[in-house]
Parts: structure tokens; C-alpha cells; sequence
């Protein structure tokens, strides 16, 4: 299996404070990867650096075989990068079936498809994903209305819609309902195995992240402590370290 | 499907009443003819302020650089009334686009406050650089040519021109929204950083619909001009004070980021603004600085918002639809 996206010596320093120091890591085409770490240890900042949105200190990031560090978000959600936020970004004013018929993946974008009615040609497999995340029903509401586990899908949704190869999830469990959680992993496999979608996930909760993904890094304080099967990362004594601070 | 009859009807009844206005209101056409141009402020306004979040204080030096182009043009051709104004209008579009296109990649660069004060700035520059330049006649201005006929045929004239562009606004709007292009900027007004991630070509959009809003500006300049019988760069060309100003209140009155907020907000503004002239002659400023603090306390999201906070179905929404396939279990 070759790499989709590798990240080799990746630093990032806000001022004196080091974010990610040396971090290398690899996600295979096709493949689940997570991605943990206590608070504050440098994931949410790894995801910015490899989605464009903070410019990176040293270090490479190659997705699909092309250098990625040095392009702009919007240039990398074009090649087929695309991530999530941990506080959810939807656009509030709009329906869900706008949000999701404005994220249908356009490469290129003429004078003439930028006045096109393209609403209609898309909004078919838009109700299809807004059915697969469970909120076709309220498809003509406004996303800011929305509650923020609800959000969450409707992001999730509006990531699928642009058609990724690669997606970057923050937290996508964090404030759904728990009962809503097992449905959430179905779907994100469904969308790994159905869709194709390759799908690097931070996540804090270990049941989500066993059942998800084959392979698991690990950060703390900005650098990679550990990686491997989530099972064995599980029991590795420098990761509860990390997590439960015992030294 | 009532309501799109009646919505017809609403608008077929608009229509009818703008090209009968003039005779059936023949001491009003300069009032009216005004009225249209105020329609086609807060229409084009809305566009980047509205639709697109992108509070713009300077969209007036489109309409200044038509007036100008347009009159400079008339004086300087020996072409026919008509023709050298339809001549000086085209030209006035094109100018004005090509400002649009050119400052658009600069200043839609910056982001909330920052945008609105350098839009400020740049028509209040407008303003003094014509003011100083002494080909376009300093600060005292230029004379438009003058069409042939008497003053209520001219009236009745321009009237006509810029009721058609309110009206050509307006439909080309509502074609625009209807496109991705109105999706877009209403995906970089809720949340750029988003869009951007998301890989909207967002600085593309963000120029067009400058560049659209310009396009309208540009061509309403002349007649203005023709109007008024005078092109001064402070009170008429960039009159950002008044006109700058109001095409702003009168689309929030309306009601930003909607069709018809804007013509709503415009045709009571201008309204109230007339009676205010008629009735409180001397305390017109007062009143009208009355109505802007009014206006911003009691309808911060406007007519059409405070409609929409009380009726979103009839705006489309429906907070849940029962599950197709019979009852839940």
C-alpha cells in the first residue's frame, strides 16, 4: 500500500512555544489512521499544518505525490484534502441543502459554471448523504439552528459531498449523544469502505477509536510518543503516562 | 401555488405601476426617478454588504466614476444627445468594472472592521481627488449636456432610464442568486475560513460580486447626472455622506442578504425621507438621524429579517419534515 499522505519532520512553533516538533507520520491509501494525545499536544495544530491553514517551520507533508506545505487551504482541499473542526464550522444561515449543494467538488470554476444553476443537478446526492448522516428531514432548515451534534453530521456530510480522497475529522464524537456514537463509527466505515474516503481521525474516546482505525499515533507535548494497532497502544505504558501524567 | 400567483401578480402589479407613474403622478417624476436610483443603491449595496457580509462603505465611487465618464464623454463627442449618452453609459460600465476588478483583489483581501474603513476611505479619496483635479472641473464639478426637449419631457426621460436599470438590477440579481454564484457568497458571509476549507474559489467570487455590483453603479451614473444637471464630486458623484450612507440604511431596513429587503427598505426610506422634507423643513436632518437610530435599534435584521424571525415557512424553511414512509415507531 503506498502513502496518501506522509508528513516527515513536521515543526511548528508559535512564538517560543513548539507545537509539533519532528513529527513524521504516514497514512496509507484507503486506510483508517488515528491519531490521539492529551490535551494540548500538538493534533489539532498537526491537522492545520497539513490541511494549509498554518504555514509549517521545517519538515514535509506529501499528498497524492505532490508537496503539500507550501499551498493554501483552499488549494489543498482541491487536490482531495479536506479536514473538520473541533468546534464545528457550518454555514448558519444557509439550509442544510445548501450547505451541502455549495460543497460539491468544482475543480475548475469558469465564468460560466460560476452562474450555472448547478443547484439541481446536485442536489440528488445531496439528500442521499444528508440521509446516510440522519438529517434528510431537516434538509430545509437553517444549519445554525441545528443542535452541535447535529452540526457535526451536517459537516461530516458536507465533507463527503466534496468527494476527499483524504479527510481530516477532529473529534467527530465529541458532544454527540452517546447513543448516536455507535451510529457515527458505522457510518465513517461505511464511508471509508463504500465511498473510498481515507481517513485520519483524532479522537479521545479509546472505544471509538479501537473500533475505527487499524493504526494509532500518538503525540505528546508536540512530539510522537508512540504509534501502532490500537490495542497494543492501549497498554503501552508511555501512552497512559501521557494520558494519566504518572511521572 | 397560490402564493406564486399572488407573487406574480405582486410583481406584474410594479411593474405596471412604474411605467404608468409619470402620468399618473406627472409632479413627481424627479421624486420617483429618484426613488429607482435609491432602489438600485440598496439592491447593488446588498450584493457585497448582504448577500455577502462584506460591509462596504465605498460602493458610491462606482456611481461617481459613471457620472463623470458618462459627462465627460457627452461634452467631449459630437455624437447625438442619445447616442453619446448610451455611448458615455457603456463606457461608464466598463470603467467601473475595471476599478471593481482592480481594487477588489486588494481591499476584499481584508476582513470585517478593516474592510468597511478602507471602503470609507477610498470614497472619501474619490472624493478629493476629483475635487482637486481641475480637467474635471475641481470642486466646483461639470455640466452635463443637456437633452433636447422641455424639462418635464427630460424628467419624464430619465425617469424611464433608471427605472429600467432598478429593474434590469433587480432581475439580474434574482437570476444571480439563483446560481452557485449566490450560494458562495453566502458561504463566505457565514463563514469564510469555511468556504476556503472547503476549496471555494473565494477571492473569484468576492471580485465578481464587486464587479457586478459596479456594473449597475457605473451605468446609473450618467442619467444621474443628467438629472440633476450637474456633476460635483462631493455632492452628487461621491456623495458618500448621503448617498454612501443610505444605501447602506436602506438596505438594512429592508432587510440584508434578501431580494426584496432592499426594495422595501429603499421605497420606505425615500418615502419617509420626502415626507420629512415636506413637512419638517429645517429639522429634516434631525428627524432623519431619529429614523437611522430607530431603524438599527427595532429592525436590526430589517423588514424582511423580522418577517422571516415570525413566518419562516413562508422563506422555505421547515425545521422538520415527517419521515417519509409513515409514523415513527
Amino acid at each position: 500500500m503506498s502513502a496518501l499522505l506522509a508528513a516527515r519532520n513536521v515543526t511548528k512553533t508559535y512564538g517560543g512555544v513548539v507545537a509539533n516538533r519532528n513529527v513524521s507520520l504516514s497514512v496509507p491509501r484507503g486506510a483508517i489512521v488515528g491519531l490521539i494525545g492529551p490535551n494540548g499536544s500538538g493534533k489539532t495544530t498537526l491537522f492545520s499544518c497539513v490541511a494549509g491553514s498554518h504555514p509549517i517551520d521545517s519538515g514535509s507533508i506529501v499528498f497524492d505525490g505532490a508537496e503539500i506545505s507550501r499551498k493554501r487551504p483552499a488549494e489543498v482541499a482541491r487536490l482531495g484534502l479536506l479536514r473538520t473542526f473541533q468546534r464545528t464550522r457550518v454555514y448558519g444561515r444557509m439550509s442544510c441543502m445548501q450547505n451541502m449543494v455549495v460543497s460539491a467538488p468544482r475543480a475548475r470554476e469558469t465564468l460560466r459554471a460560476m452562474f450555472s444553476r448547478s443547484s439541481l443537478e446536485s442536489s440528488g446526492r445531496a439528500e442521499e448523504l444528508l440521509e446516510f448522516v440522519g438529517l434528510h428531514g431537516k434538509r430545509f432548515l437553517r444549519a445554525g439552528e441545528l443542535s452541535f451534534g447535529q452540526q457535526k453530521l451536517l459537516e461530516l456530510a458536507m465533507a463527503l459531498m466534496n468527494e476527499p480522497k483524504l479527510l481530516l475529522l477532529d473529534e467527530p464524537t465529541a458532544g454527540i449523544n452517546p447513543t448516536l456514537i455507535n451510529g457515527l463509527v458505522d457510518r465513517l466505515r461505511r464511508a471509508n469502505r463504500e465511498l473510498g474516503v481515507t481517513l485520519l481521525v483524532i479522537e479521545h474516546n479509546m472505544r471509538v477509536i479501537t473500533a475505527l482505525a487499524g493504526y494509532v499515533y500518538c503525540l505528546a507535548h508536540g512530539e510522537l510518543l508512540a504509534e501502532g494497532p490500537p490495542v497494543a497502544l492501549q497498554h503501552d505504558p508511555r501512552v497512559l503516562d501521557a494520558y494519566l501524567g504518572t511521572h | 401555488m397560490t402564493s406564486g400567483v399572488a407573487r406574480r401578480g405582486a410583481e406584474l402589479g410594479v411593474l405596471a405601476l412604474g411605467v404608468a407613474a409619470p402620468w399618473l403622478a406627472p409632479a413627481w417624476v424627479t421624486q420617483l426617478a429618484f426613488l429607482w436610483l435609491m432602489v438600485l443603491f440598496a439592491l447593488t449595496w446588498d450584493v457585497v454588504g448582504g448577500q455577502m457580509g462584506y460591509n462596504s462603505f465605498g460602493n458610491v465611487l462606482f456611481f461617481g466614476l459613471g457620472a463623470y465618464a458618462t459627462s465627460l464623454l457627452q461634452r467631449g463627442s459630437h455624437l447625438g444627445y442619445y447616442a453619446s449618452l448610451f455611448l458615455g453609459m457603456g463606457l461608464s460600465a466598463v470603467i467601473a468594472v475595471a476599478a471593481a476588478a482592480l481594487l477588489g483583489p486588494l481591499i476584499l483581501d481584508m476582513r470585517g472592521h478593516y474592510f468597511a474603513i478602507a471602503t470609507l476611505g477610498l470614497g472619501v479619496a474619490a472624493a478629493e481627488l476629483f475635487a482637486a483635479w481641475e480637467w474635471v472641473g475641481g470642486g466646483s464639478g461639470i455640466l452635463p449636456a443637456l437633452p433636447p426637449g422641455t424639462v418635464p419631457e427630460r424628467n419624464r426621460f430619465f425617469y424611464y432610464v433608471l427605472f429600467g436599470l432598478a429593474l434590469a438590477t433587480f432581475l439580474t440579481l434574482r437570476w444571480a442568486y439563483r446560481t452557485r454564484f449566490g450560494l458562495v457568497i453566502n458561504a463566505i458571509r457565514d463563514d469564510e475560513a469555511k468556504a476556503e476549507a472547503m476549496g471555494l474559489h473565494t477571492t473569484r467570487y468576492k471580485v465578481a460580486a464587486w464587479m457586478l455590483s459596479a456594473l449597475f453603479l457605473g451605468l446609473a451614473g450618467g442619467p444621474v447626472a443628467g438629472l440633476a444637471g450637474f456633476v460635483d464630486p462631493r455632492d452628487l458623484a461621491f456623495a458618500g455622506s448621503t448617498f454612501g450612507v443610505w444605501m447602506v440604511l436602506m438596505a438594512i431596513l429592508g432587510g440584508k442578504g434578501t431580494l426584496w429587503g432592499p426594495v422595501v427598505g429603499a421605497v420606505i426610506f425615500h418615502a419617509v425621507q420626502e415626507a420629512f422634507w415636506t413637512f419638517l423643513l429645517g429639522w429634516q436632518r434631525v428627524a432623519l438621524g431619529a429614523l437611522i437610530v430607530a431603524i438599527v435599534v427595532f429592525f436590526p435584521e430589517g423588514i424582511m429579517g423580522w418577517l422571516r424571525a415570525r413566518n419562516p415557512g413562508w422563506f422555505g424553511e421547515v425545521v422538520e419534515e415527517p419521515r417519509r414512509g409513515g409514523a415513527q415507531p
